[in-house]
Protein backbone atom coordinates (compact mmCIF):
# COMPACT_ATOMS: atom_id res chain seq x y z
CA UNK A 1 0.00 0.00 0.00
CA UNK A 2 1.51 3.44 -0.67
CA UNK A 3 1.50 5.47 2.58
CA UNK A 4 1.54 9.18 1.01
CA UNK A 5 1.24 10.14 -3.14
CA UNK A 6 1.28 13.46 -4.69
CA UNK A 7 0.47 14.30 -8.08
CA UNK A 8 1.87 17.75 -9.86
CA UNK A 9 0.54 18.78 -6.55
CA UNK A 10 1.08 22.40 -6.16
CA UNK A 11 0.31 25.36 -3.65
CA UNK A 12 0.16 29.01 -4.61
CA UNK A 13 -0.57 31.44 -1.63
CA UNK A 14 -2.70 34.71 -3.15
CA UNK A 15 -1.27 33.68 -6.59
CA UNK A 16 1.97 34.95 -6.14
CA UNK A 17 4.06 33.32 -3.49
CA UNK A 18 4.54 28.97 -4.48
CA UNK A 19 4.86 26.93 -1.98
CA UNK A 20 4.76 23.80 -3.70
CA UNK A 21 5.74 23.58 -7.45
CA UNK A 22 4.36 20.22 -9.11
CA UNK A 23 5.36 17.80 -6.49
CA UNK A 24 4.98 14.59 -7.34
CA UNK A 25 5.89 11.39 -5.05
CA UNK A 26 4.72 8.56 -3.82
CA UNK A 27 6.24 6.65 -0.29
CA UNK A 28 5.76 3.43 0.92
CA UNK A 29 4.63 2.62 4.91
CA UNK A 30 7.94 3.24 6.75
CA UNK A 31 9.90 6.11 8.83
CA UNK A 32 9.85 9.35 5.97
CA UNK A 33 12.45 11.94 6.13
CA UNK A 34 10.96 14.89 4.71
CA UNK A 35 14.10 17.53 4.21
CA UNK A 36 14.38 20.97 3.16
CA UNK A 37 15.87 24.26 3.97
CA UNK A 38 13.09 26.51 6.13
CA UNK A 39 10.96 28.09 3.56
CA UNK A 40 11.56 24.80 1.51
CA UNK A 41 7.72 24.01 1.70
CA UNK A 42 7.45 20.70 4.09
CA UNK A 43 4.84 22.71 6.60
CA UNK A 44 2.91 23.75 3.29
CA UNK A 45 2.49 19.91 2.73
CA UNK A 46 2.07 19.04 6.24
CA UNK A 47 -1.20 20.76 6.07
CA UNK A 48 -2.55 19.93 2.88
CA UNK A 49 -1.84 16.26 4.15
CA UNK A 50 -4.04 16.86 6.79
CA UNK A 51 -6.73 18.78 4.48
CA UNK A 52 -6.35 21.73 6.36
CA UNK A 53 -4.94 23.83 3.74
CA UNK A 54 -6.73 22.80 -0.37
CA UNK A 55 -3.77 22.32 -2.96
CA UNK A 56 -4.14 24.90 -5.55
CA UNK A 57 -4.13 22.17 -8.35
CA UNK A 58 -2.76 18.47 -8.44
CA UNK A 59 -3.98 15.35 -6.41
CA UNK A 60 -2.78 13.68 -2.92
CA UNK A 61 -3.56 11.13 -1.12
CA UNK A 62 -2.88 10.04 2.52
CA UNK A 63 -3.02 5.84 3.01
CA UNK A 64 -5.14 5.24 0.37
CA UNK A 65 -7.80 8.91 1.21
CA UNK A 66 -8.21 11.94 -0.35
CA UNK A 67 -7.94 15.01 2.35
CA UNK A 68 -9.64 17.40 0.09
CA UNK A 69 -12.51 15.96 0.05
CA UNK A 70 -12.75 13.72 3.17
CA UNK A 71 -9.96 15.51 5.76
CA UNK A 72 -12.17 13.74 8.56
CA UNK A 73 -10.95 10.18 7.63
CA UNK A 74 -7.51 11.25 6.96
CA UNK A 75 -7.08 12.90 10.23
CA UNK A 76 -8.91 9.94 12.66
CA UNK A 77 -5.87 8.29 11.43
CA UNK A 78 -3.54 10.71 11.15
CA UNK A 79 -0.94 12.11 14.60
CA UNK A 80 0.33 15.93 14.24
CA UNK A 81 2.72 17.32 15.96
CA UNK A 82 3.45 20.93 15.27
CA UNK A 83 6.72 23.03 14.86
CA UNK A 84 5.19 25.53 17.26
CA UNK A 85 4.90 25.74 20.89
CA UNK A 86 1.20 24.42 21.44
CA UNK A 87 0.46 23.76 25.04
CA UNK A 88 -1.66 25.57 27.28
CA UNK A 89 0.76 26.28 30.25
CA UNK A 90 -1.91 26.05 32.80
CA UNK A 91 -3.12 22.27 32.24
CA UNK A 92 -0.79 19.49 33.39
CA UNK A 93 0.23 16.86 30.33
CA UNK A 94 -1.92 14.17 31.42
CA UNK A 95 -5.69 16.70 31.10
CA UNK A 96 -4.57 18.15 27.98
CA UNK A 97 -3.58 14.51 26.40
CA UNK A 98 -6.80 13.09 27.84
CA UNK A 99 -9.06 15.66 26.59
CA UNK A 100 -7.25 15.87 23.26
CA UNK A 101 -8.24 11.76 23.03
CA UNK A 102 -11.60 12.57 23.74
CA UNK A 103 -11.68 15.08 20.81
CA UNK A 104 -10.41 11.85 18.56
CA UNK A 105 -13.29 10.48 19.15
CA UNK A 106 -11.81 7.97 22.32
CA UNK A 107 -14.60 7.67 25.12
CA UNK A 108 -13.75 9.02 28.45
CA UNK A 109 -12.45 6.13 30.14
CA UNK A 110 -10.35 5.13 27.19
CA UNK A 111 -9.00 8.20 26.90
CA UNK A 112 -7.62 8.53 30.27
CA UNK A 113 -5.93 5.07 29.73
CA UNK A 114 -4.35 5.88 26.46
CA UNK A 115 -3.09 9.09 27.50
CA UNK A 116 -1.20 7.84 30.71
CA UNK A 117 0.12 4.72 27.86
CA UNK A 118 1.27 7.72 25.57
CA UNK A 119 2.48 9.42 28.44
CA UNK A 120 4.52 6.61 29.55
CA UNK A 121 6.07 5.86 25.95
CA UNK A 122 7.64 9.21 25.60
CA UNK A 123 9.24 8.79 28.51
CA UNK A 124 6.93 11.30 30.99
CA UNK A 125 5.81 9.65 34.36
CA UNK A 126 4.79 11.00 37.59
CA UNK A 127 5.71 14.83 36.26
CA UNK A 128 2.64 14.29 33.76
CA UNK A 129 0.33 15.71 36.37
CA UNK A 130 2.00 19.20 36.88
CA UNK A 131 1.19 22.22 35.43
CA UNK A 132 2.35 22.06 31.26
CA UNK A 133 3.98 25.52 31.76
CA UNK A 134 6.66 24.23 33.97
CA UNK A 135 7.99 21.78 31.71
CA UNK A 136 11.66 21.92 29.93
CA UNK A 137 11.31 22.01 25.88
CA UNK A 138 12.54 18.74 26.21
CA UNK A 139 9.03 18.02 28.36
CA UNK A 140 6.83 20.16 25.92
CA UNK A 141 8.29 18.18 22.99
CA UNK A 142 7.50 15.04 24.27
CA UNK A 143 3.58 16.20 25.60
CA UNK A 144 3.62 17.34 21.79
CA UNK A 145 4.82 13.77 20.23
CA UNK A 146 2.11 12.18 23.41
CA UNK A 147 -1.17 13.90 22.22
CA UNK A 148 0.16 12.73 18.62
CA UNK A 149 -0.22 9.55 19.21
CA UNK A 150 -2.99 8.84 22.18
CA UNK A 151 -5.63 8.13 19.32
CA UNK A 152 -3.36 5.27 18.21
CA UNK A 153 -3.12 6.63 14.31
CA UNK A 154 -1.52 4.97 11.85
CA UNK A 155 0.45 7.28 10.31
CA UNK A 156 2.67 10.51 12.19
CA UNK A 157 3.18 13.77 10.91
CA UNK A 158 6.22 15.39 13.05
CA UNK A 159 7.03 19.20 12.14
CA UNK A 160 10.72 19.52 13.41
CA UNK A 161 10.20 16.91 16.13
CA UNK A 162 13.99 18.21 17.30
CA UNK A 163 13.23 21.82 17.33
CA UNK A 164 14.73 23.67 20.20
CA UNK A 165 16.25 20.68 21.71
CA UNK A 166 20.39 20.22 23.11
CA UNK A 167 22.06 17.52 21.67
CA UNK A 168 21.49 15.17 24.23
CA UNK A 169 17.59 15.81 23.70
CA UNK A 170 17.88 15.45 19.90
CA UNK A 171 19.16 12.30 20.15
CA UNK A 172 16.41 10.93 22.72
CA UNK A 173 14.00 12.45 20.42
CA UNK A 174 15.15 10.56 17.35
CA UNK A 175 15.27 7.38 19.08
CA UNK A 176 11.84 7.91 19.83
CA UNK A 177 10.57 8.34 16.62
CA UNK A 178 12.96 5.55 15.42
CA UNK A 179 11.20 3.69 18.54
CA UNK A 180 7.86 4.22 17.19
CA UNK A 181 8.05 3.85 13.72
CA UNK A 182 9.67 0.33 14.35
CA UNK A 183 8.64 -0.98 17.19
CA UNK A 184 5.24 0.47 17.44
CA UNK A 185 4.54 -0.22 14.07
CA UNK A 186 3.19 3.50 13.15
CA UNK A 187 4.53 5.38 9.81
CA UNK A 188 6.07 8.07 10.76
CA UNK A 189 6.77 11.15 8.52
CA UNK A 190 9.69 13.61 9.92
CA UNK A 191 10.21 16.50 8.49
CA UNK A 192 13.41 18.59 9.37
CA UNK A 193 15.89 21.15 7.50
CA UNK A 194 18.94 19.39 9.50
CA UNK A 195 19.21 15.96 6.94
CA UNK A 196 22.42 14.40 8.92
CA UNK A 197 19.39 13.92 11.52
CA UNK A 198 16.35 12.20 9.33
CA UNK A 199 19.27 10.15 7.83
CA UNK A 200 19.67 8.74 10.94
CA UNK A 201 16.39 7.20 11.47
CA UNK A 202 14.57 6.86 8.61
CA UNK A 203 14.32 4.28 5.45
CA UNK A 204 12.74 6.65 2.98
CA UNK A 205 14.09 9.89 2.21
CA UNK A 206 12.07 13.15 0.47
CA UNK A 207 14.15 15.99 0.00
CA UNK A 208 12.63 19.43 -1.78
CA UNK A 209 13.43 22.95 -1.88
CA UNK A 210 11.71 25.77 -2.89
CA UNK A 211 8.69 23.79 -3.48
CA UNK A 212 9.96 20.90 -5.94
CA UNK A 213 11.06 17.45 -5.75
CA UNK A 214 14.79 17.18 -5.02
CA UNK A 215 15.04 13.50 -4.39
CA UNK A 216 12.92 10.51 -3.41
CA UNK A 217 13.81 7.19 -2.85
CA UNK A 218 14.88 4.26 0.09
CA UNK A 219 17.55 5.63 2.03
CA UNK A 220 20.10 2.90 1.33
CA UNK A 221 19.80 3.10 -2.22
CA UNK A 222 20.66 6.70 -1.68
CA UNK A 223 23.65 6.16 0.24
CA UNK A 224 25.39 2.37 -0.71
CA UNK A 225 25.32 2.97 -4.74
CA UNK A 226 27.64 5.92 -4.09
CA UNK A 227 29.96 3.55 -2.39
CA UNK A 228 33.91 4.54 -2.89
CA UNK A 229 37.19 3.10 -1.38
CA UNK A 230 39.61 6.28 -1.03
CA UNK A 231 43.28 5.28 -1.77
CA UNK A 232 46.10 7.15 -0.59
CA UNK A 233 49.91 6.37 -1.74
CA UNK A 234 52.93 8.10 -0.29
CA UNK A 235 54.30 8.39 -3.51
CA UNK A 236 53.56 7.31 -7.34
CA UNK A 237 49.90 8.11 -7.08
CA UNK A 238 50.19 8.46 -10.61
CA UNK A 239 51.38 5.21 -11.61
CA UNK A 240 49.14 3.69 -9.15
CA UNK A 241 46.16 5.60 -11.03
CA UNK A 242 47.46 4.47 -14.50
CA UNK A 243 47.61 1.09 -12.80
CA UNK A 244 44.27 1.07 -11.68
CA UNK A 245 42.81 2.12 -14.79
CA UNK A 246 44.34 -0.65 -16.93
CA UNK A 247 42.45 -2.54 -14.45
CA UNK A 248 39.49 -1.51 -15.95
CA UNK A 249 38.60 0.52 -12.14
CA UNK A 250 37.16 3.64 -12.67
CA UNK A 251 39.41 5.92 -10.99
CA UNK A 252 38.81 9.87 -9.79
CA UNK A 253 41.15 12.18 -8.12
CA UNK A 254 40.09 14.18 -5.19
CA UNK A 255 43.17 15.99 -4.26
CA UNK A 256 45.78 13.40 -2.60
CA UNK A 257 43.39 10.62 -2.95
CA UNK A 258 42.75 8.21 -5.29
CA UNK A 259 38.63 7.49 -5.01
CA UNK A 260 37.88 4.47 -6.38
CA UNK A 261 33.85 2.57 -7.15
CA UNK A 262 33.33 -0.12 -4.94
CA UNK A 263 31.82 -2.80 -6.96
CA UNK A 264 32.03 -5.62 -4.75
CA UNK A 265 34.95 -7.19 -2.24
CA UNK A 266 37.00 -8.31 -4.83
CA UNK A 267 38.31 -4.52 -5.48
CA UNK A 268 39.77 -4.52 -2.45
CA UNK A 269 41.92 -6.94 -3.62
CA UNK A 270 42.57 -5.53 -7.13
CA UNK A 271 43.62 -2.22 -5.44
CA UNK A 272 45.89 -4.29 -2.69
CA UNK A 273 47.35 -6.46 -5.70
CA UNK A 274 48.12 -2.93 -7.67
CA UNK A 275 50.00 -1.35 -4.82
CA UNK A 276 51.94 -4.61 -3.78
CA UNK A 277 52.77 -4.86 -7.10
CA UNK A 278 54.02 -1.08 -7.56
CA UNK A 279 55.16 -1.46 -4.39
CA UNK A 280 54.31 2.01 -2.97
CA UNK A 281 53.73 2.85 0.30
CA UNK A 282 49.82 2.66 1.40
CA UNK A 283 49.04 5.41 3.48
CA UNK A 284 45.65 4.88 3.45
CA UNK A 285 42.72 2.46 2.27
CA UNK A 286 38.94 2.70 3.49
CA UNK A 287 35.73 2.74 2.46
CA UNK A 288 34.40 6.32 1.76
CA UNK A 289 30.23 6.53 2.83
CA UNK A 290 29.08 9.47 0.51
CA UNK A 291 26.91 11.01 2.59
CA UNK A 292 22.84 11.80 1.71
CA UNK A 293 23.97 15.98 1.56
CA UNK A 294 25.97 15.33 -1.21
CA UNK A 295 22.60 14.76 -2.91
CA UNK A 296 22.07 18.32 -2.51
CA UNK A 297 25.72 20.15 -2.98
CA UNK A 298 25.09 20.63 -6.65
CA UNK A 299 22.37 22.86 -6.59
CA UNK A 300 23.79 25.21 -4.18
CA UNK A 301 24.98 28.00 -7.09
CA UNK A 302 21.52 27.94 -7.63
CA UNK A 303 20.33 29.73 -5.09
CA UNK A 304 22.49 32.88 -5.40
CA UNK B 1 14.69 -1.16 46.38
CA UNK B 2 16.17 0.21 43.01
CA UNK B 3 14.23 -1.68 40.64
CA UNK B 4 14.07 -0.93 37.20
CA UNK B 5 10.20 -0.44 37.46
CA UNK B 6 9.63 1.49 34.40
CA UNK B 7 10.80 -1.45 32.60
CA UNK B 8 8.51 -3.90 34.88
CA UNK B 9 5.13 -2.53 33.87
CA UNK B 10 6.73 -2.27 30.09
CA UNK B 11 4.07 -3.94 28.08
CA UNK B 12 5.22 -2.26 24.94
CA UNK B 13 2.67 -0.10 22.73
CA UNK B 14 -0.91 -1.59 22.24
CA UNK B 15 -2.85 -0.58 19.33
CA UNK B 16 -5.91 0.78 20.44
CA UNK B 17 -9.08 -1.60 19.02
CA UNK B 18 -11.65 0.23 21.14
CA UNK B 19 -14.43 2.23 19.86
CA UNK B 20 -14.16 6.07 18.35
CA UNK B 21 -16.86 8.07 18.70
CA UNK B 22 -18.37 9.84 15.46
CA UNK B 23 -18.59 14.11 15.55
CA UNK B 24 -21.77 14.78 17.66
CA UNK B 25 -19.75 12.83 20.48
CA UNK B 26 -16.54 15.21 19.85
CA UNK B 27 -18.92 18.01 19.44
CA UNK B 28 -20.17 17.16 23.16
CA UNK B 29 -17.14 16.30 24.43
CA UNK B 30 -15.94 19.58 23.59
CA UNK B 31 -18.89 21.45 24.55
CA UNK B 32 -19.06 19.89 28.09
CA UNK B 33 -15.50 21.16 28.80
CA UNK B 34 -16.27 24.73 27.58
CA UNK B 35 -19.28 24.79 29.96
CA UNK B 36 -16.98 23.32 32.77
CA UNK B 37 -14.13 26.28 31.64
CA UNK B 38 -16.65 29.17 32.23
CA UNK B 39 -17.62 27.87 35.61
CA UNK B 40 -13.99 27.30 36.53
CA UNK B 41 -14.25 23.39 37.19
CA UNK B 42 -11.63 21.15 36.43
CA UNK B 43 -9.24 23.98 36.83
CA UNK B 44 -7.24 26.09 39.84
CA UNK B 45 -8.73 27.51 42.48
CA UNK B 46 -8.28 30.81 41.26
CA UNK B 47 -10.27 30.31 38.48
CA UNK B 48 -13.17 29.14 40.11
CA UNK B 49 -13.34 32.44 41.85
CA UNK B 50 -14.59 35.19 39.46
CA UNK B 51 -17.89 32.45 38.20
CA UNK B 52 -18.82 31.74 41.79
CA UNK B 53 -18.73 35.45 43.00
CA UNK B 54 -21.31 36.28 40.16
CA UNK B 55 -23.68 32.48 40.90
CA UNK B 56 -23.28 33.65 44.57
CA UNK B 57 -24.63 37.61 43.86
CA UNK B 58 -27.51 36.66 41.64
CA UNK B 59 -28.60 33.44 43.61
CA UNK B 60 -28.94 35.64 46.62
CA UNK B 61 -30.33 38.45 44.81
CA UNK B 62 -33.60 35.41 43.70
CA UNK B 63 -33.34 34.34 47.47
CA UNK B 64 -33.68 37.63 48.36
CA UNK B 65 -36.69 38.75 46.41
CA UNK B 66 -38.24 35.07 47.05
CA UNK B 67 -38.11 35.98 50.88
CA UNK B 68 -39.60 39.27 50.49
CA UNK B 69 -42.36 37.98 48.53
CA UNK B 70 -42.84 35.17 50.75
CA UNK B 71 -43.46 37.68 53.65
CA UNK B 72 -45.21 40.26 52.07
CA UNK B 73 -46.71 38.32 49.13
CA UNK B 74 -45.65 41.32 46.59
CA UNK B 75 -44.01 40.73 43.48
CA UNK B 76 -41.13 42.53 43.81
CA UNK B 77 -39.07 41.55 40.47
CA UNK B 78 -40.84 39.31 37.26
CA UNK B 79 -39.26 36.40 36.17
CA UNK B 80 -37.99 38.66 33.20
CA UNK B 81 -37.12 41.96 35.11
CA UNK B 82 -34.96 39.74 37.22
CA UNK B 83 -33.01 38.90 34.08
CA UNK B 84 -33.32 42.66 32.90
CA UNK B 85 -31.73 43.59 36.56
CA UNK B 86 -28.78 40.87 36.32
CA UNK B 87 -27.90 41.90 32.57
CA UNK B 88 -25.03 43.89 33.69
CA UNK B 89 -23.45 41.05 35.80
CA UNK B 90 -23.92 38.98 32.99
CA UNK B 91 -22.03 41.28 30.67
CA UNK B 92 -18.96 40.79 32.75
CA UNK B 93 -19.15 37.03 33.25
CA UNK B 94 -19.66 36.75 29.49
CA UNK B 95 -16.46 39.13 29.30
CA UNK B 96 -14.67 37.23 31.50
CA UNK B 97 -15.86 33.63 30.33
CA UNK B 98 -16.12 34.03 26.48
CA UNK B 99 -11.79 34.77 26.84
CA UNK B 100 -11.31 31.80 28.70
CA UNK B 101 -13.25 29.99 26.20
CA UNK B 102 -11.38 31.37 22.64
CA UNK B 103 -8.48 33.36 23.67
CA UNK B 104 -6.37 31.37 25.80
CA UNK B 105 -6.85 28.47 22.78
CA UNK B 106 -5.79 30.64 20.19
CA UNK B 107 -2.46 32.62 22.82
CA UNK B 108 -1.18 29.00 23.95
CA UNK B 109 -0.91 27.43 19.73
CA UNK B 110 -3.25 24.63 20.96
CA UNK B 111 -5.52 25.11 18.20
CA UNK B 112 -3.28 23.14 15.74
CA UNK B 113 -3.62 20.22 17.66
CA UNK B 114 -8.02 20.19 17.46
CA UNK B 115 -7.60 21.00 13.67
CA UNK B 116 -5.97 18.39 13.23
CA UNK B 117 -8.37 15.81 14.62
CA UNK B 118 -11.50 14.74 12.60
CA UNK B 119 -13.36 17.32 14.41
CA UNK B 120 -14.52 19.95 11.96
CA UNK B 121 -13.33 23.82 12.44
CA UNK B 122 -16.93 25.42 12.43
CA UNK B 123 -17.70 22.81 15.41
CA UNK B 124 -14.91 24.04 17.41
CA UNK B 125 -16.44 27.57 17.59
CA UNK B 126 -19.68 26.22 17.75
CA UNK B 127 -19.11 23.97 20.35
CA UNK B 128 -17.31 27.05 22.14
CA UNK B 129 -20.11 29.54 21.22
CA UNK B 130 -22.94 26.55 22.74
CA UNK B 131 -20.89 26.29 25.90
CA UNK B 132 -21.18 30.19 26.83
CA UNK B 133 -24.96 30.19 25.65
CA UNK B 134 -25.45 27.34 28.13
CA UNK B 135 -23.26 29.22 30.55
CA UNK B 136 -25.09 32.77 30.50
CA UNK B 137 -28.48 30.69 30.34
CA UNK B 138 -27.46 28.97 33.68
CA UNK B 139 -26.67 31.72 35.28
CA UNK B 140 -29.86 33.65 35.22
CA UNK B 141 -32.19 30.38 34.43
CA UNK B 142 -30.88 29.06 37.75
CA UNK B 143 -31.76 31.70 40.11
CA UNK B 144 -34.88 32.09 37.84
CA UNK B 145 -35.64 28.70 39.08
CA UNK B 146 -34.88 29.11 42.86
CA UNK B 147 -37.04 32.09 42.82
CA UNK B 148 -39.80 29.78 40.85
CA UNK B 149 -39.42 26.73 43.63
CA UNK B 150 -40.20 29.44 46.45
CA UNK B 151 -42.75 30.78 44.81
CA UNK B 152 -44.77 27.19 43.65
CA UNK B 153 -43.88 26.37 47.87
CA UNK B 154 -45.27 29.35 50.05
CA UNK B 155 -48.05 29.67 46.90
CA UNK B 156 -51.49 30.11 48.73
CA UNK B 157 -53.54 28.69 45.58
CA UNK B 158 -52.78 24.90 45.79
CA UNK B 159 -51.64 23.44 42.17
CA UNK B 160 -53.18 25.44 40.05
CA UNK B 161 -51.13 28.26 41.70
CA UNK B 162 -47.50 26.64 40.45
CA UNK B 163 -49.15 26.09 37.32
CA UNK B 164 -49.94 30.15 37.15
CA UNK B 165 -46.18 30.11 38.25
CA UNK B 166 -44.95 28.08 35.99
CA UNK B 167 -46.66 29.63 33.54
CA UNK B 168 -44.89 33.10 34.06
CA UNK B 169 -41.33 31.34 34.62
CA UNK B 170 -41.22 29.79 31.31
CA UNK B 171 -41.27 33.20 29.14
CA UNK B 172 -38.74 34.12 31.62
CA UNK B 173 -36.84 31.36 30.61
CA UNK B 174 -37.01 32.28 27.20
CA UNK B 175 -36.14 36.35 27.99
CA UNK B 176 -33.08 34.59 29.74
CA UNK B 177 -32.52 32.65 26.83
CA UNK B 178 -32.65 35.22 24.56
CA UNK B 179 -30.31 37.50 26.75
CA UNK B 180 -27.58 34.47 26.84
CA UNK B 181 -27.88 33.61 22.77
CA UNK B 182 -27.05 37.76 22.10
CA UNK B 183 -24.35 37.84 24.66
CA UNK B 184 -22.61 34.91 23.82
CA UNK B 185 -22.51 35.45 20.24
CA UNK B 186 -20.96 38.72 20.70
CA UNK B 187 -19.00 38.16 23.66
CA UNK B 188 -17.52 35.50 21.62
CA UNK B 189 -17.01 36.76 18.51
CA UNK B 190 -15.16 39.79 20.07
CA UNK B 191 -12.94 37.44 22.23
CA UNK B 192 -11.86 35.48 19.35
CA UNK B 193 -10.08 38.34 17.66
CA UNK B 194 -7.55 38.20 20.22
CA UNK B 195 -5.37 36.10 22.26
CA UNK B 196 -5.13 38.52 24.68
CA UNK B 197 -7.79 37.37 27.57
CA UNK B 198 -7.34 41.19 29.34
CA UNK B 199 -7.92 42.53 25.43
CA UNK B 200 -10.50 40.37 24.67
CA UNK B 201 -12.46 41.40 28.38
CA UNK B 202 -11.68 44.77 27.84
CA UNK B 203 -13.74 44.66 24.32
CA UNK B 204 -16.27 42.53 25.19
CA UNK B 205 -17.28 45.26 27.85
CA UNK B 206 -16.58 48.16 25.60
CA UNK B 207 -18.93 46.63 23.22
CA UNK B 208 -21.80 46.41 25.36
CA UNK B 209 -21.16 49.55 27.54
CA UNK B 210 -19.88 51.86 25.01
CA UNK B 211 -22.58 51.17 22.41
CA UNK B 212 -25.32 52.39 25.67
CA UNK B 213 -24.69 56.17 25.95
CA UNK B 214 -25.23 55.92 21.36
CA UNK B 215 -28.83 54.30 22.49
CA UNK B 216 -29.51 57.77 25.50
CA UNK B 217 -28.50 60.02 22.45
CA UNK B 218 -30.92 59.05 19.77
CA UNK B 219 -33.71 58.46 22.13
CA UNK B 220 -33.56 62.36 23.04
CA UNK B 221 -33.36 63.45 19.46
CA UNK B 222 -36.09 64.99 18.44
CA UNK B 223 -38.32 62.34 16.38
CA UNK B 224 -40.29 60.10 17.62
CA UNK B 225 -39.45 57.31 14.56
CA UNK B 226 -35.52 57.34 16.35
CA UNK B 227 -36.56 57.63 19.72
CA UNK B 228 -38.73 54.11 19.17
CA UNK B 229 -35.25 52.70 17.58
CA UNK B 230 -33.28 54.28 19.50
CA UNK B 231 -32.94 50.82 21.74
CA UNK B 232 -31.39 49.11 17.84
CA UNK B 233 -28.31 50.71 19.14
CA UNK B 234 -26.65 48.49 21.88
CA UNK B 235 -26.67 44.67 21.81
CA UNK B 236 -28.27 45.05 25.18
CA UNK B 237 -31.20 47.11 24.53
CA UNK B 238 -32.29 45.16 21.61
CA UNK B 239 -32.43 42.64 23.82
CA UNK B 240 -34.80 44.54 25.88
CA UNK B 241 -36.74 45.89 22.95
CA UNK B 242 -37.86 42.24 22.28
CA UNK B 243 -38.44 41.62 25.75
CA UNK B 244 -40.90 44.86 25.87
CA UNK B 245 -42.57 43.75 22.03
CA UNK B 246 -42.87 40.10 23.42
CA UNK B 247 -43.73 39.98 27.08
CA UNK B 248 -45.18 43.67 27.71
CA UNK B 249 -46.47 44.00 31.39
CA UNK B 250 -44.27 41.84 32.79
CA UNK B 251 -41.51 43.85 31.85
CA UNK B 252 -42.43 47.40 32.43
CA UNK B 253 -45.31 49.09 33.74
CA UNK B 254 -48.43 49.10 31.30
CA UNK B 255 -48.23 51.62 28.53
CA UNK B 256 -44.20 52.11 28.67
CA UNK B 257 -43.37 49.28 26.53
CA UNK B 258 -45.56 51.69 23.66
CA UNK B 259 -43.76 54.75 24.84
CA UNK B 260 -40.19 52.83 24.18
CA UNK B 261 -40.18 51.03 21.06
CA UNK B 262 -43.82 51.66 19.61
CA UNK B 263 -45.12 49.85 16.86
CA UNK B 264 -41.34 48.82 15.72
CA UNK B 265 -41.49 45.51 18.03
CA UNK B 266 -41.08 42.80 14.88
CA UNK B 267 -37.71 45.17 13.73
CA UNK B 268 -36.88 44.59 17.03
CA UNK B 269 -37.25 41.10 16.71
CA UNK B 270 -35.69 40.62 13.68
CA UNK B 271 -32.80 42.81 14.76
CA UNK B 272 -31.51 40.29 17.35
CA UNK B 273 -31.99 37.44 15.01
CA UNK B 274 -29.75 39.51 12.71
CA UNK B 275 -27.36 40.40 15.33
CA UNK B 276 -26.92 36.83 16.48
CA UNK B 277 -26.92 34.98 13.20
CA UNK B 278 -24.06 38.04 12.07
CA UNK B 279 -22.22 36.78 15.52
CA UNK B 280 -22.20 33.31 14.42
CA UNK B 281 -21.40 33.69 10.75
CA UNK B 282 -18.37 36.32 11.40
CA UNK B 283 -16.69 34.06 14.29
CA UNK B 284 -17.29 30.50 11.66
CA UNK B 285 -15.29 33.17 9.30
CA UNK B 286 -12.82 34.01 11.61
CA UNK B 287 -12.41 30.42 12.33
CA UNK B 288 -11.63 29.35 8.47
CA UNK B 289 -9.02 31.65 9.17
CA UNK B 290 -7.50 30.44 11.74
CA UNK B 291 -7.57 26.96 11.14
CA UNK B 292 -5.86 27.24 7.84
CA UNK B 293 -2.91 28.63 9.36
Amino acid sequence: MTLIATESLTKRYGGRVTALADLTVAVEPGIIGLVGANGAGKSTLIKILLGLLAPSSGRVSVLGLDPTTDPAAVRARVGYMPEHDALPPDLSAAELVTHLARMSGLPRTAARERASEALRHVGLHEERHRAVGGYSTGMKQRVKLAQALVHDPDLLLLDEPTNGLDPAGRDDMLALVHRIGTEFGISVLVCSHLLGEVERICDTLVAIDGGRLLRAGPIAAMTSATDVLAVEVSEGMEELASRLAALDLPVTRDGRTLLVALADEATYDLILGAVAELDLPLHRLDQRRHRVAELFAPREPAHV
Amino acid sequence: MSEPTGVIHDIGYQRYTGLRLGRRHVFGALWLHGLRTIFGLGRSAKAKIFPWLVIGIVTLVAAGLTAVRSQTGQVVMTYAQFADAMSWLVIFFAAVAAPELVSRDLRSGVLPLYFSRPLPRGDYALAKLLALVAGLWLLLGGPQLVMFLGAAFTTGDGLGGVRDELFDLLPGLLYAGLWAVVFASVGLLVASLTGKRAFAAGGVVAVFLMTTPIVGVLSILPSRTINELAMLASPSTVVQGVGLFTLGVQLAPPGAADQMIGDFGPVYALGAVLLAAACVALLLLRYRKVAAR
